[in-house]
């Protein structure tokens, strides 16, 4: 069954606050990881590996510096859903 | 006369221990005789049909002190680190330090060998993209130096000396010699530890060196008692906050005693055994004592390294008496990891803080479980009940040994 925008967006909060400290309630669509989460590369990492775990979506290495924002990775998770 | 080379002050305690979750919880612990080990409550002791089913682990889990995220990214043993700095630092008055001016010294027998094997599990069973990206910074050795130098803003370096048995000891030594050599004004030092693990437990278990007492853990661990058979393996953190004697005074810092002296040898003769005759360990002990301008006749107590070995106990005191012939006499010697267990890494520094503590209340913590004591001990243990150490000066010795050769001792003295 396939994801939904706010299924995603809930899983990857639960992630990155394990990850990072940061309150789940703080992972909204706008933040930026980098600046908003201060999330650094490393622990992007581990997020993103997670993710790949949970939802099945597999996030190419080269990709993820392109995931700016949690809505970045919302969209990027929903589009590669497995089928 | 003024002293040619800046004088080391301790001016902050911190631990967490199988005896507390504080240096001071700890040293109650010591003088009312407690023993820290227990059955261990793991799966793995079974699963691995483990030859010692028993461990002295902290009273207080760091899970329980520390921030979720911290305990994600720092292996169990920086985290002990992180804890016992933290207390170390408070009691120290949470001093304000060029961060040029600071630095840290935390060193570690084995380092983060639980990071270690928990990322050799994920690549075995998952794949390399499932080693968590945070592993090998978390397993370095050098983690926990990093992690107190980044908490407290260390910047005159963070270092690591690994000396197996002797690293706390020996960070410690390397902390004052830091601040005499005037390159630093603080330095935070100590020791951690956390191989409470199936690997290391098997791995000293097939050197022989555990105490395998299993019906009876708070028992097990007899130093200088005729039947002892071993050490009991132990965990935890201590930190000690140095400062030179100039800025403690210009802080106006609560100076609790003065790190006076720091000697150091090498053995050269087994990488695990103690050298029998016990001179390299002598001449670390006697070379401490001369470090602090005084003579064997000025110490009246020894925090022994006494780890409750068949042959490490009698080396040391082969090397106790050649050090300080007829003298040794009047030297109250403790076995604290009769109550402890052996921390590792950790022991040396949390012995310093014992020894400081002996200073601060001029009392000789006490050594437990001698029913008999050995024979060849010819020198004067303090048995069961702390014993006072009396007015003036007092000078004490923290002895402690590692595997590889290592010998450090370190001197602490009443500070006027």
């Amino acid at each position: 069954m396939a994801y939904s925008d706010q299924d995603i967006l809930d899983g990857l909060a639960e992630i990155v606050s394990e990850e990072t400290g940061v309150d789940a309630s703080e992972v909204t669509a706008d933040k930026t990881f980098t600046d908003d989460l201060d999330v650094d590369s490393l622990s992007m990492m581990t997020i993103a590996v997670t993710a790949e775990e949970k939802f099945g979506a597999k996030i190419p290495d080269e990709e993820v510096k392109n995931l700016k924002t949690v809505g970045d990775a919302v969209n990027f998770i929903k589009a590669n859903q497995p089928a | 006369m003024t002293s040619p080379r800046p004088t080391v002050v301790v001016t902050g305690l911190g631990a967490t221990t199988p005896l507390g979750g504080t240096a001071e919880e700890t040293w109650q612990a010591v003088l009312a005789g407690r023993s820290g080990a227990a059955t261990l409550d793991e799966s793995w002791v079974e699963e691995f049909e483990l030859p010692v089913s028993f461990a002295a682990q902290l009273t207080v889990p760091a899970a329980e002190v520390l921030k979720k995220v911290e305990t994600k990214r720092l292996d169990p043993f920086a985290q002990y680190a992180l804890v016992a700095a933290r207390e170390a630092w408070a009691n120290a008055g949470s001093p304000e330090v060029v961060p040029e001016r600071l630095a840290s010294a935390v060193g570690t027998g084995i380092g983060g060998v639980q990071t270690l094997l928990t990322a050799w599990e994920a690549l075995r069973t998952k794949g390399p993209r499932r080693v968590y990206p945070l592993s090998i910074p978390m397993l370095m050795p050098n983690s926990a130096a990093g992690t107190v130098s980044l908490e407290f803003g260390a910047r005159a370096g963070a270092h690591t000396l690994v000396s197996a048995c002797s690293s706390g000891a020996e960070s410690i030594g390397y902390g004052a010699h830091l601040i005499r050599e005037g390159l630093a004004d603080v330095v935070i030092a100590g020791g951690a530890e956390a191989s409470i693990h199936p690997l290391p437990i098997s791995g000293f278990a097939a050197m022989q060196a555990l105490s395998t007492r299993n019906d009876s853990p708070q028992t097990a661990s007899r130093p200088y008692d005729t039947d002892r058979d071993g050490f009991v393996l132990g965990e935890g953190a201590a930190i000690l906050i140095l400062e030179s004697e100039e800025h403690a005074r210009a802080r106006g810092a609560n100076i609790i005693c003065e790190l006076a002296g720091f000697g150091v040898s090498a053995d050269s003769h087994h990488i695990a055994a103690p050298e029998p005759e016990g001179a390299g360990a002598s001449r670390a002990m006697a070379d401490a004592v001369r470090d602090a301008g005084a003579t064997p006749a000025d110490l009246c107590h020894i925090n022994a390294h006494a780890t409750s070995t068949p042959v490490g106990d009698v080396a040391e005191v082969a090397a106790i008496r050649r050090a300080f012939g007829d003298d040794a006499d009047h030297m109250a010697v403790s076995g604290t990891k009769s109550m402890t267990g052996h921390l590792l890494g950790a022991a040396g520094a949390l012995e310093a803080i014992f020894s400081v503590q002996a200073v601060r209340d001029r009392v000789a913590p006490p050594t437990i479980n001698i029913d008999n004591l050995d024979p060849a001990v010819t020198l004067d243990v303090v048995r069961d009940t702390p014993r006072p150490l009396g007015d003036g000066d007092l000078l004490v010795l923290d002895n402690s040994f590692g595997f590889g050769g290592h010998n450090v001792a370190l001197a602490f003295r009443t500070f006027a």
